[in-house]
């Protein structure tokens, strides 16, 4: 299994890692093993979904994101908050201070990323309206999940929505802006996005969909968090900065894509597990008379992120809160042209599950695996450092483990030894054999 | 003194249901700019907002007329020409709702509107025959 360098947020702390396997079991493409004692990432395989993180004990799996320092690095810095932020804080019905707080921190501007969320949804009805589309139409909003679909999916692809996603949009919208208010060149003005998860940093510096992302930093929101808490109360009183609507601030829980749709037969699914459920019957062609199905891979919807600070049902309800007696929408495309939101490369398959290029020798592979896993025990104990029997006679196919490294393999043939010992020690020698 | 009064047109359209919610948005931060007290702010855009909604999920759109007066407060007239309300006692219940749920899924059709409208508002008055369309005048006094 060659390991290309690929770029992922969630990195592994070797030094935490107790390699107890809780990560390895947990990982919704099997991308983690367990080897010497310490958990190991196949990196083509990460959809950066943060599951590792959500479950390991040890907290040796985290994320990587960009320090708050970054900022000093523009000389124009604008700041792009998650609709989930929203959700963050307590007895809160005015996201104006959070804005304003956000310029306290040292923002010369604020971006809402919901106010490119109405724009991405008037764009995606738009795109609805085509009548030569396959449907439904699966958003590609949640990097974990268009990352998902990319390895694991490949005849849904032609479903995914084409569009970039809302902090893209944020981030070309709010540079431009800034280029023309400022006279700066792009590379001195910072768009830095306050983000809910790890999947999304790697949406930024590894994007789908487009060669460069216009983001240039990614905060945590965790670490934003308490200084927002300790500047809000300096805010000025009545600054409307506010630029987004219901629509776009529903974006931060799940369904809020999806109802921004305005059509009455969508389906939001949000959990890793679930999303893959959906997207197997998808495959299966289960469901008929949909048109619009939202994914998130976090429980709840990007209020679900890891890097967030609220727990995320609660985050839902404060959310709700927000965004009440907001206008519907507060932002659409000035015309009919969606083409300013598309995609400019195609988001292709990745093969990296598959057992091999040619069909002949994966079959050959497949007859291998199926044999192998025979003669294992189908306990999926997980001890050999696989997520189950199947993927360790696959790991064993693929030449990146051995028969040996099941214990039950090893206690048979212990077994055998032991057998074949006592079997000796009874034979004795002819010169020692009494003549009857 | 109706000369200092100031009268706003506000057109709400039925076919476009990303428009809901401009009109009280607009005439909000015009209450505020006026320095309105707060409260007065609050009471006006929460009833009319939910007004507004209800002409655009129920009413098939309609026009809004405002009067602002430093001396007696905001009036609002919402007048729609949709189906009417059939049964206006039910319909003033909390949670009675016939919102379709393409809505529902964005936080309406809770059946609190109504009820929010006679809360927030310190005058009250529907007018609605079924087939011909809904007036709702609503007003907040100043203290
Ligand atoms: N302008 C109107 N035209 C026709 N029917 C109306 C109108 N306004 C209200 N109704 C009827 O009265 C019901 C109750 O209205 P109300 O505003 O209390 O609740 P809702 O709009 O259904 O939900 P919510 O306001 O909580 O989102 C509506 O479901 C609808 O049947
Ligand atoms: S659901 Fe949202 S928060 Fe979770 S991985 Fe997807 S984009 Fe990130
Ligand atoms: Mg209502």
């Amino acid at each position: 299994m060659e390991t290309k360098n690929f770029f992922h947020s969630v990195t592994l702390d070797r030094e935490k890692c107790h390699g107890c396997i809780n990560c390895v079991k947990r990982c919704p493409t099997e991308a983690i093993r367990v080897r010497g004692g310490k958990a190991i990432i196949i990196t083509e395989r990460c959809i950066d979904c943060g599951e590792c993180i959500r479950i390991c004990p040890h907290h040796a799996k985290q994320a990587i994101f960009d320090p708050i320092s970054i900022m000093d690095e523009y000389e124009y810095k604008i700041a792009l908050p998650a609709p989930s932020l929203y959700g963050q804080f307590n007895n809160l019905d005015d996201v104006d201070l959070i804005l304003g707080a956000l310029k306290l921190m040292g923002f010369d501007d604020v971006f809402e990323v919901a106010k490119a969320a109405e724009l991405v949804s008037d764009a995606t009805r738009k795109y609805m309206l085509r009548p030569d589309i396959p449907r439904p139409v699966i958003s590609s909003a949640c990097p974990a999940v268009l990352r998902l679909i990319r390895v694991r999916f490949p005849e849904l692809l032609e479903n995914v929505l084409p569009l970039h996603p809302p902090i893209e949009v944020a981030a070309r919208l709010a540079k431009r802006k800034a280029a023309q208010k400022t006279g700066l060149p792009y590379e001195k003005i910072g768009a830095i996005f306050i983000s809910p998860c790890p999947a999304k940093v790697t949406a930024v510096k590894m994007p789908l969909g487009t060669e460069k992302s216009w983001v240039d930093g990614v905060l945590a929101i965790r670490d934003v968090y308490p200084r927002l808490i300790s500047l809000m109360r300096h805010v000025p009183a009545s600054q409307e900065l506010s630029e987004a609507g219901r629509l776009g601030v529903g974006w931060g829980g799940s369904g809020g894509e999806a109802a921004a749709v305005l059509k009455e037969r969508y389906l939001a699914a949000d959990g890793i597990e679930n999303v893959i459920r959906v997207l197997e019957d998808l495959e299966d062609e289960k469901f008929y008379d949909l048109d619009f199905v939202e994914l998130n891979a976090c429980s709840g919807g990007c209020v679900g992120g890891v890097l967030n600070v609220e727990n995320p049902y609660v985050a839902r309800a404060k959310l709700e809160r927000v965004r009440k007696y907001r206008p519907v929408s507060c932002n659409r495309l000035p015309d009919e042209d969606i083409m300013p939101y598309a995609w400019e490369s195609p988001v292709e398959y990745e093969p990296v599950l598959e057992l091999d290029a040619d069909l002949k020798v994966a079959m050959e592979k497949m007859k291998q695996m199926r044999e192998i896993e025979g003669r294992l025990y189908g306990m999926d104990c997980g001890s050999c450092g696989a997520p189950s029997c199947k993927a360790m006679a696959e790991d064993i196919v693929r030449g990146f483990s051995t028969e040996e490294s099941c214990i039950f393999k090893l206690r048979e043939e212990i077994q055998t030894m032991a057998d074949g010992l006592s079997r000796i020690s009874s034979v004795l020698p002819k010169a020692s054999q009494e003549n009857k | 003194m109706a000369n200092d009064t100031i009268k706003l047109e506000l057109e709400v359209p039925g076919d476009d249901f990303t428009r809901a919610g401009e009109a009280s948005s607009t005439v909000k931060g015009m209450l505020k700019k006026l320095g309105f007290s707060p409260n007065v702010v609050r009471k006006v855009a929460i009833a009319m907002y939910e007004g507004e909604i209800n002409m655009v999920i129920h009413g098939g759109g309609g026009q809004i007329t405002v009067e602002i007066s430093p001396e007696s407060g905001v009036s609002m007239s919402l007048v729609d020409h949709g189906p009417g309300i059939p049964n206006i006692e039910l319909a003033m219940q909390e949670g009675w709702s016939t919102a379709p749920d393409s809505v529902r899924n964005l936080g309406f059709g809770a059946g609190m509107g109504l009820p929010n409208m006679k809360k927030y508002s310190d005058e009250m008055e529907i007018l609605s025959e079924v087939g011909v369309g809904t007036t709702v005048n609503m007003k907040v006094h100043l203290a």
